[in-house]
């Protein structure tokens, strides 16, 4: 696979194809296998995604500390705020029930980790509802996500652990934000340009769960990673374009990353998991979780 | 090489990659060293597997591998009252293996019949794993490829023989980590391969009068 976007889209430009079956191609090659065969592979992670985003907003599922649950249909079912009835409200449902599902073990697509598995099927699926774009441009787009993804494991990490949220949410974020933008209809190009801006926003982002668990923020944090992508998409097809390209804030993130305190890399030592209201939290629950094992 | 489809995937029971489906892959390690699903397990978890696990469902996960569920089945949630249920005698220690230990390691003991045998391994993220010790042989296996294991004794062309036993059998090699402590010590060897061989091939190996020890294990990552 690629290790830099910038060669990916100018090889796709140069060829007059979209990245996305520049990423399929490069993919097959890679593998030895069949073209067909690696889309049927997204094909299958989009279903289970689908799967994961219809059974969240159900709205009965809740880890098991209690601690999140509930919340995605909330915003199917709750009071209208401004935004009511828009694509924008149902991206942040459809975030927050992935995760949701995630934190009570269900079945998930851990794209690019399971802690930020809620960006990409929201973002993606709720724009293709949205919009009346067919599965086969929604897998396709699924390709371009995870050759963004790949340019950033190789420049900079997808672990919370070694890089922050700004790593999980934030790599996500930026992949979805490309994503979409091809299946909405952006170039090469743009797509560059919705990725770096995306990532832009979620720099320095610190992964700090509450106890370790990926429960909280973690789940509201797929939901604001998704609008970061959908911030990103809007300004991407309007023109917009970052000045520093997308490599070189991946290469940012990769860089505050390594220099990010141990603190603030999942280790529930800082951040919101440090806090009174979190550390009480984190006690009381998994006592609890001990007393019933 | 990143694979797109470790980007997009592993389909997983959540709530963490490391915690949950690289679990899972070390529990399916695990059994293969007594070719099923133990009868009795001693857990013993270090580091985060111990501070955080229950919590991310990693005792669940374990048990679930070594019963032979894979990342993605929605029994690892219930798999500790499935080990209940099946009568089997598994046990969660928290324990503090040596400093230089990952994070997320487990000391697995399992027993089967008369067998029995000792794993390490560690979750090193996104559902990656390293077994790093078999019945105190350090091993390097990653359940990406079909794995061979063996410890022999430091004799001429040992690995020629072995590739040839595989090659016989029609088994294609991926990949060779050869080792040893020193000139004329135990040599370590791993063979990665495309396929699994089968019980001769095994036998075959184990029957050489310089091998010591051979396991084979199963690829576990997607």
């Amino acid at each position: 696979m690629y290790r830099t976007l910038a060669d990916a889209i100018a090889d796709a430009e140069a060829r007059g194809i979209s990245l996305s079956q520049l990423a399929l191609e490069t993919e097959a090659a890679d593998q030895g296998r069949p073209l067909e065969e690696i889309r049927d592979a997204l094909r299958r992670a989009l279903h289970v995604m689908n799967g994961a985003v219809a059974r969240g907003l159900e709205g009965d599922l809740f880890s098991s500390s209690g601690l999140v649950g509930g919340d995605a249909a909330k915003l199917r079912t709750g009071p209208p705020g401004p935004l009511a009835g828009t694509a924008f409200r149902d991206v942040l449902a459809r975030a927050l029930a992935v995760q949701e599902v995630n934190a009570a073990m269900g079945v998930i697509v851990a794209a690019p980790t399971a802690g930020g598995a809620g960006v990409l099927p929201a973002v993606l699926t709720g724009l293709a509802a949205a919009k009346g774009i067919d599965e086969e441009r929604v897998v396709d787009a699924l390709a371009t996500a995870g050759l963004i993804g790949a340019v950033v494991a190789e420049r900079a990490s997808l672990s919370g652990a070694e890089g922050g949220c700004q790593a999980e949410t934030g790599a996500a974020a930026g992949m979805a934000a490309g994503a979409a933008v091809e299946m909405l209809g952006g170039t090469p190009s743009q797509v560059g340009h919705a990725t770096a801006l995306a990532q832009q926003g979620t720099l320095g982002l610190v992964c700090d769960p509450l106890g370790g668990l990926v429960e909280l923020p973690c789940v509201f944090r797929n939901a604001t990673g998704a609008a970061i992508a959908l911030a990103a998409i809007e300004m991407a097809l309007a023109g917009i374009t970052f000045a520093i390209p997308a490599d070189e804030v991946i290469d940012t993130m990769g860089e505050i990353g390594r220099s990010m305190d141990v603190r603030y890399r999942e280790t529930a030592g800082g951040g919101l998991a440090a806090t009174p209201t979190g550390r009480r939290l984190a006690k009381e629950r998994l006592y609890d979780l001990k007393r019933k094992a | 090489m990143v694979s797109l489809l470790d980007i997009i995937g592993p389909v997983m029971v959540g709530p963490s990659s490391s915690h949950t489906a690289g679990a899972c892959r070390l529990g399916l390690l695990a059994r293969c060293l007594v070719g099923g699903t133990p009868e009795r397990a001693l857990l013993e978890l270090h580091g985060s597997f111990a501070r955080t696990g229950e919590g991310h469902g990693t005792d669940k996960a374990l048990a679930g591998g070594l019963m032979g569920f894979r990342p993605d089945d929605e029994r690892l949630r219930e798999a500790l009252d499935i080990i209940e249920r099946e009568g089997l005698d598994y046990r969660f220690e928290k324990t503090t293996l040596d400093d230089e230990a990952h994070p997320n390691t487990v000391r697995i003991t399992v027993e089967r019949g008369d067998r029995k045998s000792v794993m390490v391994g560690s979750s090193l993220g996104a559902g990656r794993v390293l077994v790093t010790e078999i019945d105190g042989y350090p091993v390097h296996v990653t359940g990406n490829l079909h794995t061979i294991v063996l410890v022999a004794e430091d004799v001429k062309g040992s690995v020629a023989r072995i590739a040839t036993i595989l090659s016989d059998a029609n088994v294609n090699i991926a990949t060779l980590r050869l080792s040893r402590k020193s000139r004329g010590g135990d040599a370590f060897m791993v063979f990665e391969v495309d396929e699994q061989p089968g019980d001769a091939v095994r036998d075959a190996i184990r029957g050489l009068p310089w091998v010591k020890w051979a396991f084979r294990l199963d690829k576990v990552s997607a």
